[in-house]
């Protein structure tokens, strides 16, 4: 089984490496994480130190991208930002795919009452808005980046589920299922090691691309006071402070947004590569 | 086809009876108290206390629900805590606006969006598709209320020719609209183009080519057909998006919509208008939804079919049998 794994990998590889778009967002995303562990390191002063004389610095040697309000240096609250946003689209992503898979893989190998069940589930679920559901959830559990995540996850589950339930009703009925249950596997066995992986394609490209909607969101949510408070930086917040400075200090409502624009670009790029990679209709 | 609107109508009304009792559960669970809120830390308890006991608040769970759904069975969305205001007055004067924006943004984005894709895929490969490809990704990755900033930022502050917060003229309109348009219509656009570009390479395409029809013609009376509904598909989530957006745009431009009373209502804890507004923004989008589902079946026989009841369903076929039948006799 092994290397033949390998050499799936490896073509799937040789596929995206094709698009440069691809790769090139792939790097993006790369320094990102980088830059969101390192920004202790990479950080000129503390996200939280402030140089009370130096309120609003233009940018300068000492501040290499001018100063807020505060006087705290704009870099270090962008590089210390990308830690928070990353987190909102990474885990929140995560938390949904594990709930949505899970409730898509039983809707959809099981059918009959669960699926019923399941689907009417959903039905209610997506008869609200999903900034509106994330909003009120947000806004109920109370303002803070934790809770942020786990509204923007609960936000993204349905999604997951239908895509899961829509792929494993066309897996469902292949030979190698068959097989599995003609030696005896468990209906865990058959979905977690023959069902699932088989069905990962679709959704990989889901899931990247969906890290750069939570990121937007929760930047969104941020920006109206529901996610990352003060005086931790977050570049949805961060746009929020200079909100009312727009006419003198504009390049700071202007920067974090571009971090923000840059990120999400870079997860809609790999997803678009990935997709392409992963289409057995274009290879050869 | 009328028996099927009436089945969908009918679906909403547990589904939306399911949204309230999740929201009320989950107003229980957290912690927050609406008395204290609005009395001040400074309250007593016996005044907190009877002010709890006046809105009904120390009732179980299933007594308050059923409470709830009684009064809004009678019209009756309860009275903002904060205000004093019935919630119904209230959001019946804030509801257009939001409304406005999202139908308004979605119709700019449509206009945009599908020519863009069109433009796009009948240029594969060229300068304008590239342009139209990279225009609509950057715009995708945008977050609207940065996009609404620099918009505030150039036509507000520098050029002063638009409004930047509130509405009080047509021109406080377009702020909010364009500022939401503009992801939408990238949306619209990728959809466009991919649908087009699978729809061009299909063979009934290259006949209608082949047997001397215009390009016009077979772009617009053959391809977009086909083509068109996924396009449609999209609008719909789309507007439920744009329910969600214009909450946010609202709050950007200071637009007195329901997203700055939803918004307001949870922060205080208003019950009442929280229920209210989420009833009313989930009851929308679900007839939206409806709409959506129906203008599938007007552009797409095959799904028209597919809402035909039973009965005339059996009535077609047991036509079809007796023709053949009758064929059958003819024949020998």
């Amino acid at each position: 089984m092994k290397p033949k794994k390998e050499s799936q990998l490896i073509e799937f590889w040789l596929q995206l490496r094709k698009n440069k778009l691809a790769v090139v967002a792939l790097v993006l995303l790369v320094l990102l994480v980088l830059v969101a562990i390192l920004a202790p390191v990479l950080a000129p002063y503390p996200y939280a130190e402030m140089h009370p004389e130096d309120s609003y610095a233009p940018s300068s040697s000492k501040y290499l991208l001018g100063s807020d309000k505060l006087g705290r240096d704009v870099l270090s609250r962008l590089l210390w930002g990308a830690r928070q946003s990353l987190e909102m689209g990474i885990i929140s992503v995560a938390i949904a795919a594990v709930v949505g898979i899970f409730l898509g893989a039983l809707a959809g190998y099981y059918g009959g009452w669960k699926d019923n069940l399941i689907m009417r589930f959903l039905d209610v679920y997506e008869s609200m808005p999903m900034m509106l559901l994330c909003i009120t959830l947000a806004a109920i559990l109370g303002p803070s980046l934790r809770n942020a995540i786990i509204a923007i996850g609960v936000g993204s589950v349905p999604g997951y589920a239908r895509l899961t339930r829509a792929t494993i009703l066309t897996v469902r009925e292949k030979e190698y299922i068959e097989a599995a249950r003609a030696i005896n596997s468990s209906d865990a066995i058959i979905i977690v090691k023959h069902v699932i992986p088989n069905c990962m394609a679709p959704l990989i490209v889901d899931i990247t691309m969906n890290v750069g909607n939570c990121i937007l969101a929760g930047a969104g949510l941020s920006y109206i006071g529901l996610g990352v408070q003060a005086p931790v930086p977050e570049w949805g917040a961060m746009i929020s402070e200079a909100r009312n400075i727009l006419r003198d200090h504009f390049s700071l409502s202007l920067y974090p947004g571009i971090c923000v624009m840059i990120s999400v670009l870079a997860c809609n790029l790999l997803g678009d590569g990935l997709r392409d990679a992963l289409d057995p209709r274009l290879k050869n | 086809m009328i028996r099927y609107v009436v089945k969908r109508l009918l679906m909403m009304i547990p589904i939306l009876l399911c949204i309230s009792f999740f929201v009320m559960v989950l107003i229980d669970i957290t912690p927050g108290d609406p008395a204290r809120l609005l009395l001040g830390n400074t309250a007593t308890e016996e005044k907190i206390e009877s002010l709890r006991e006046e809105w009904g608040l120390n009732d179980p769970l299933p007594v308050r629900y059923g409470r709830f759904v009684w009064n809004i069975l009678h019209g009756d969305f309860g009275t903002s805590y904060q205000t004093k205001r019935p919630v119904a007055t209230e959001m019946f004067q804030r509801f257009p606006y939001t409304l406005l924006i999202a139908v308004l943004s979605l119709v700019l984005s449509v206009f945009i969006g599908i020519p863009l894709g069109v433009l796009a895929a009948t240029h594969q490969y060229t300068i304008w598709d590239n342009v139209a490809i990279f225009l609509s990704l950057i715009a995708v990755s945008m977050p609207g209320f940065w996009f609404a900033l620099l918009l505030i930022r150039y036509f507000g502050v520098v050029l002063a020719i638009l409004p930047t917060s509130g509405i009080e003229d047509w021109k406080g309109w377009i702020l909010p609209t364009v500022s939401l348009a503009l992801g939408y219509a990238a949306i619209i656009a990728r959809q466009t183009r991919s649908n087009l570009l699978e729809v061009i390479r299909q063979d009934y395409i290259t006949t209608a080519r082949a047997k001397g029809l215009a390009e016009g013609r077979v772009l617009y009376l053959h391809a977009m057909k086909n083509a068109i509904i996924p396009v449609v598909m999209i609008v719909g989530s789309i507007f439920g998006a744009s329910l969600g957006g214009a909450l946010i745009a609202e709050i950007v431009f200071s637009v007195p919509g329901l997203g700055q009373y939803t918004l307001s209502g949870l922060s205080n804890r208003d019950y009442p208008v929280i229920q209210g507004s989420v009833l009313i923004l989930s009851g929308l989008y679900s007839v939206i939804i409806l709409v959506i589902d129906l203008l599938f079946a007007l552009i797409d026989p095959r799904i028209r079919s597919q809402y035909s009841s039973k009965r005339e369903k059996i009535r077609k076929k047991g036509g079809v049998a007796a023709n053949e039948a009758e064929e059958g006799v003819a024949a020998d």
